[in-house]
């Protein structure tokens, strides 16, 4: 168990290196970050000189040594657009793109989970096709477009909700959120509805296939033939057997949620992590978008090795094909 | 694994593919006759886009800035020309839209053959050799499962543009996109081939083979692969319509097709800021084809996959 | 809006003027909104537009420009030139920064140090000053490195600092991008003299400045008492914002948005001329273009070529499809607003595809060639659209163009000096800081890599040395028609060689609410001192 342990750690931190590697050696073709640093009138020779204050015309294995280093505490050098440290920056737009992201998902449990029960039991009623297919309608539009609609729609036309931002929001020591006010909740609905969509439509499919394969098992069957009541089975027997799964594939779809969320939050000028990483795209700031890439790579290794221990506490037969996978 | 078809070495596998059950299915199943021709349509249009669009977008001599922004043909101030409008270039929108179909369909099924290729070759090394090798591949997997497609198309993207010359960017970002999009899906096909290696390489019949001295790569090739044919092909369905999704995100955020040859994606990014303006047609339009293609793939996929599920029958 | 609501108003403005005194003590919220943040608060971190603007708010210099644009007296009373070499400031007295401590003249020869420290993007402004002496407390000598007679209107963005809190802070460097250093407390705090105090800020979300009580001029014609600023990237969203009343003003409004502002109810475009001309240009330097197929010459050093590229441009098309209407077609390099511009010399000849692609054939280049085009996609107004436009209108002479279009830091970082000038075809605008066509000459059109340092942003490489001549006369001329009539001869000989193909000035384009009165100025800064919400 200790070894196992001991392994995928050291697997862990080899590809938090790699995506650090990569990363790294990907901004170094992105553009030159200089020119969004300095105005109009500057000269060459000054923009020389600030490329070699930066240390940006050290040999590239020197660069990169001396981004792991700080990498690895935490330390992810100065934003060259904000001029502020990143790990600042992360700090303070972290609590917004979480909320969004929870707050997402919860949204596709709560909805999903009904919807692909139903869909199940009912396979054939007319309802459940409209499910599938409205699910399906809603996938088949880009998220940025579902977006623009909805703010065009509830935003510009009725006027009923905030079209950007997240409304006042409230410090609770470092963690700013916006669940306690009302313009903080209302400035949330279109936001997690855009990126909830295509969670739903997943958790709904996934709890569906999943329902449909447990009541075809026999201890499904021997309830029902128990004469337990029909609604007992489905909900609790069935439901319940299901839920392993669900559970596990939302955990690790949370890594898809946040990545999504640059979309949405780029349409909704939503002040969080994904919008901080994609103005930083734009403006060469390499800084953050390295610390971006590697936090999010830390975030998934961690989610993976949490949901890799609990499938050895649940199923002993994995503690000796350490391979993984199913 | 699914050996629905029962082989019969009678038949030719034109005769053996109308008696089959599969096919049975899909006749009797009205929404899969209507998405796939659905599916058709848009195929058969973008292939023969020249010969079908009234107009061609894509050649920049042929189309006049004083076209710019035109209603479409029932409305008021429109030209008969452009049936549904033009768009703020003074391109037709419905041809653009026939030859957008064309470049989101050529880059979905490219890049999904790419990851097929790409994921089925790693599923059956990583399941047939085991061990190590096997242990490290499906590691990489696993983080690049849950590391978001967006996000990996963007970043080697961004990559790939950074190492290739610039002059060469204009004519590869199509290529540099499909490459994109294909490693960033080629996990799920892995992992199922795999599993399926997996059972597959113990039964006796591979045993046997691989006594009387056939090559591991004959054997994967003729017995394991045709086993593993099915799930993958119902991924590969599925995948399209997110690989068509997927590049029309791209474009959004920056990284697609260049706007002069503009995909459906693109024109609907490009659409998005007319909206407000009231010239919803530049977006409106495109955007349903999008949904429509991506609908009736999305219910092919659904409805192949319950079909190739005995369980389900 | 109806009769009735409209005839309501106008009796609530009555009220609110008769109510008079009482209105500074309501509180009066402005909220607006720009595609970007100011990048730092620190007044000496960035020359940018945008960023100066803002601290314009909260910092103020020894001069302004007044919401008619003429320069005035901000902490300076008056001014003169005592020398040739030396200006004399007389400074405003009773004066005090935000946090309480007097403004004196050891505040501003502290500031004019700061200029030159090494994390300053100011040292264009540092460089006009030799030094700066302390006369007494309310007197300040500027000395410098040669006769300047216009340095007061080049003092407008040098903002005054106060010595005693950047010290007592540890911030009497300029904010450094290279970080870890201390001077960067000024890039997230600030301590001016200006009309507004900085309450919070989180940078790229939101800013709130709140109103200085104590502000010298009392006849400021604002009557905000709390300003939240939000930078929105997305046109669109910022369009929604300003529609559905969440901002109170919003810029720049993409123009095709200005009829649904028209309609919409409540909210209105605010347009003007901006000075910024929008141009093509060409590689006429190199012996081969680096992104074409023609190889072993260059086909844009034939003056014919460029010739037919100006015809088979249709800036009238641009104007009417790309632009709705909204810019000015030019036949200089300069607009209306700068000095030199000569009308008569302001003629665009009508677009002519049949002639340009005659042109071309007798050039030798009847089947046209390919280029690359290199175009922003984010910097100009529809500037994209604008290069798209004109590759469909050379493709009708048998140009082929292939559109690079790029986010302004990947195509700065491609055609600018650092990268070798890097292009072959493309599009580029420029508004020149000092309003003054000698700026726009030596940085765009004189000859490039010569001793004399012009021609920095001549990214073709166009080259007459006659121009540079010229370039050096314009620049110490002091007779007015003399120096005229030498810009003048600059742009008719830029005209005749086809140096670049000017295209239009683009419009200021701002949305506002009809609760708010504002000011636009034509360098597209907006100033919260002339900002003034409606009752």
């Amino acid at each position: 168990m200790f070894s196992f342990i001991a392994k995928r750690l050291v697997q862990s931190v080899l590809v938090m290196l790699t995506v650090a590697l990569i990363a790294f050696s990907l901004f170094r073709y992105v553009g030159d970050p200089i020119n969004n640093m300095v105005g109009q009138d500057t000269t060459l020779e000054e923009r020389d000189e600030l490329k070699e204050r930066l240390g940006l015309n050290d040999n590239f294995f020197i660069q990169f040594g001396r981004f792991a280093r700080n990498a690895a505490q935490a330390e992810f050098g100065f934003s060259y657009q904000h001029r502020r440290p990143v790990s600042d920056l992360i700090a303070e737009r972290m609590p917004a793109t979480l909320e969004l992201s929870l707050v997402s998902a919860l949204l596709a449990l709560v909805v999903g989970i009904p919807m692909g029960v139903y869909t199940a039991i009912r396979r054939n009623s007319w309802l459940s096709h409209a499910f599938m297919t409205m699910s399906l309608v809603g996938i088949s539009l880009p998220t940025f477009l579902i977006g623009i609609l909805l703010i065009l729609f509830f935003g510009v036309v009725l006027r009923w909700l905030p079209t950007f931002g997240r409304g006042e929001v409230v410090q609770l020591g470092w963690w700013s959120t916006g669940l306690l006010t009302a313009s903080g909740l209302k400035s949330l609905i279109m936001p997690s509805i855009t990126l909830a969509l295509f969670q739903m439509t997943l958790i709904m499919r996934l709890v569906r296939s999943e329902m449909l394969e447990v009541m075809r098992t026999d201890f499904v069957k021997f309830a029902r033939a128990r004469g337990l009541i029909e609604r007992y089975v489905n909900f609790v027997v069935a439901l319940k057997n299901t839920m392993v799964p669900v559970i596990t594939i939302t955990g690790l779809q949370l890594g898809s949620i946040i990545a999504f969320a640059i979309i949405t939050e780029s349409v909704f000028q939503w002040p969080g992590m994904g919008l901080l990483f994609i103005q930083a795209v734009s403006a060469v700031d390499i800084p953050i978008m390295a610390a971006y890439l590697v936090l999010i790579a830390f975030f998934f290794v961690v989610i993976n090795l949490i949901v890799d221990m609990l499938y050895v506490v649940v199923d002993p037969r994995l503690r000796v094909d350490s391979a993984g996978g199913h | 694994m699914s050996d629905t078809a029962a082989p019969n070495p009678n038949k030719s596998r034109f005769a053996r593919a109308l008696d089959s059950d599969l096919w049975h299915n899909f006749i009797t199943s009205p929404v899969a006759v209507i998405s796939a021709a659905l599916t058709l349509v848009f195929f058969a249009s973008a292939v023969f886009a020249p010969y079908i669009a009234p107009h061609n977008p894509f050649d920049l001599a042929t189309i006049s800035i004083m076209d710019a922004s035109l209603p479409p043909a029932w409305l008021d101030g429109s030209d008969p020309r452009f049936v549904l409008g033009t768009d703020d270039q003074g391109r037709d929108i419905f041809s653009t839209i026939i030859f957008g179909a064309r470049i989101s369909l050529f880059v979905g099924f490219a890049s999904v053959i790419f990851s097929m290729i790409l994921g089925i070759a790693l599923g059956l090394i990583s399941g047939y050799v085991g061990g190590r090798l096997d242990a490290f591949i499906m590691r990489v997997a696993d983080i690049q499962l849950s590391f978001p497609a967006i996000l990996i198309a963007l970043l080697i993207d961004g990559v790939a543009r950074g190492v290739l010359p610039r002059e060469m960017h204009h004519d590869v970002a199509i290529y540099v996109l499909i490459f994109a999009i294909g490693v960033s899906g080629w996990v799920q096909y892995a992992r199922t081939v795999r599993g399926s290696t997996l059972v597959e390489k113990n039964k006796e019949y591979v045993q046997a083979a691989r006594v009387i001295g056939i090559g591991p790569v004959i054997i994967l090739w003729r017995h394991i692969l045709p086993n593993v044919m099915g799930p993958v092909l119902v991924i590969a369905t599925i995948h399209l319509a997110i690989a068509v999704i997927t590049e029309a995100t791209l474009s959004f955020l920056g990284v697609g097709v260049p706007p002069t040859t503009p995909s459906l994606g693109t024109l609907i990014r490009i659409g998005n800021d007319f909206l407000f303006s009231g010239e919803w047609w530049i977006t409106i339009f495109p955007g349903i084809a999008l949904v429509l293609l991506v609908l009736a793939i999305n219910l092919l996929g659904d409805w192949l996959r319950d079909a190739l599920n005995p369980k389900l029958r | 809006m109806t009769k009735l609501s409209k005839s309501l108003k106008a009796f609530l403005v009555g009220t609110s003027v008769l109510a008079g005194a009482a209105t500074a003590a309501n509180a009066e919220t402005f909220r607006w909104a720009f595609q970007g943040d100011a990048q730092t608060l620190d007044p000496h971190g960035l020359f940018e537009t945008f960023t100066l603007g803002f601290q314009g708010n909260v910092y103020e210099g020894l001069v302004k420009r007044n919401d008619k644009m003429e320069m005035v007296g901000a902490l300076a009373e008056s001014w003169e030139n005592i020398e040739p070499t030396v200006w004399r400031f007389k400074l405003r007295q009773g004066v005090k920064f935000h946090d309480g401590s007097d403004f004196k003249s050891d505040d501003v020869v502290f500031s004019v140090n700061r200029l030159n420290t090494e994390g300053s993007d100011m040292k264009v402004v540092a460089g006009l000053i030799k030094e700066a002496k302390v006369v007494d407390d309310y007197t300040v000598d500027i000395i410098t490195p040669a006769p300047n007679p216009i340095l007061p209107n080049q003092f407008e963005i040098f903002y005054i600092m106060d010595k005693q809190w950047a010290e007592a802070n540890k911030t009497t460097e300029a904010t450094n991008v290279k970080g870890g250093d201390e001077g960067n407390h000024a890039n997230l705090n600030a301590n001016g003299t200006g009309p507004f105090i900085v309450k919070s800020r989180q940078t790229g979300v939101k800013t709130v400045l709140v109103r200085n009580p104590d502000y010298w001029d009392k006849n400021m014609k604002s009557n905000i008492t709390e300003a939240i600023f939000t930078p929105i990237a997305q046109d669109a969203t910022r369009v929604a914002a300003l529609i559905s009343g969440n901002v109170d003003m919003a810029y720049p409004m993409p123009v095709q948005d200005w009829k649904r502002l028209d309609e919409a109810d409540g909210v209105k475009p605010l347009a003007g001329p901006e000075a910024r001309t929008i141009f093509l240009g060409f590689d006429q330097l190199r012996d081969e273009l680096t992104a074409s197929n023609i190889k072993g010459k260059n086909p844009f050093k034939d003056v014919r070529v460029r010739k037919a590229f100006y015809m088979a441009i249709d800036v009238e098309a641009i104007k009417d499809k790309v632009m709705r209407g909204a810019s000015i077609p030019s036949g200089l390099m300069i607009a209306p607003q700068v000095n030199g511009f000569n009308a008569k010399l302001n003629v665009r000849a009508p677009a002519d595809p049949a002639g340009a692609k005659k042109l071309m054939a007798d050039a030798g280049y009847g089947d046209g060639f390919e280029v690359t085009m290199d175009c922003p996609n984010d910097r100009y107004v529809n500037d994209e659209q604008i290069c798209q436009a004109s590759a469909a209108m050379l493709a009708k002479i048998g140009v082929k163009v292939n559109l690079l279009a790029q986010t302004k830091s990947k195509y700065f970082g491609k055609v600018l000096a650092q990268n070798n000038y890097d292009t072959s075809f493309f599009l580029l605008g420029w508004t020149p800081s000092t309003f003054d066509s000698h700026n726009v000459i030596s940085s765009l059109i004189a000859c490039r890599g010569g001793e004399d340092k012009l021609g920095a942003f001549n990214l073709g490489g166009y080259c007459n040395p006659k121009i540079n001549e010229l370039t050096a006369k314009i620049q110490s001329e002091t007779d007015q028609a003399k120096r005229q009539a030498m810009i003048d001869e600059v742009w008719q000989i830029h005209a005749d060689e086809v140096g670049h193909i000017p295209l239009h000035q683009q419009p200021l384009s701002w949305g506002v609410s009809d609760k708010v009165d504002v000011v636009q100025r034509p360098d597209n800064q907006f100033d919260l001192r002339y900002a003034v919400v409606n009752k």
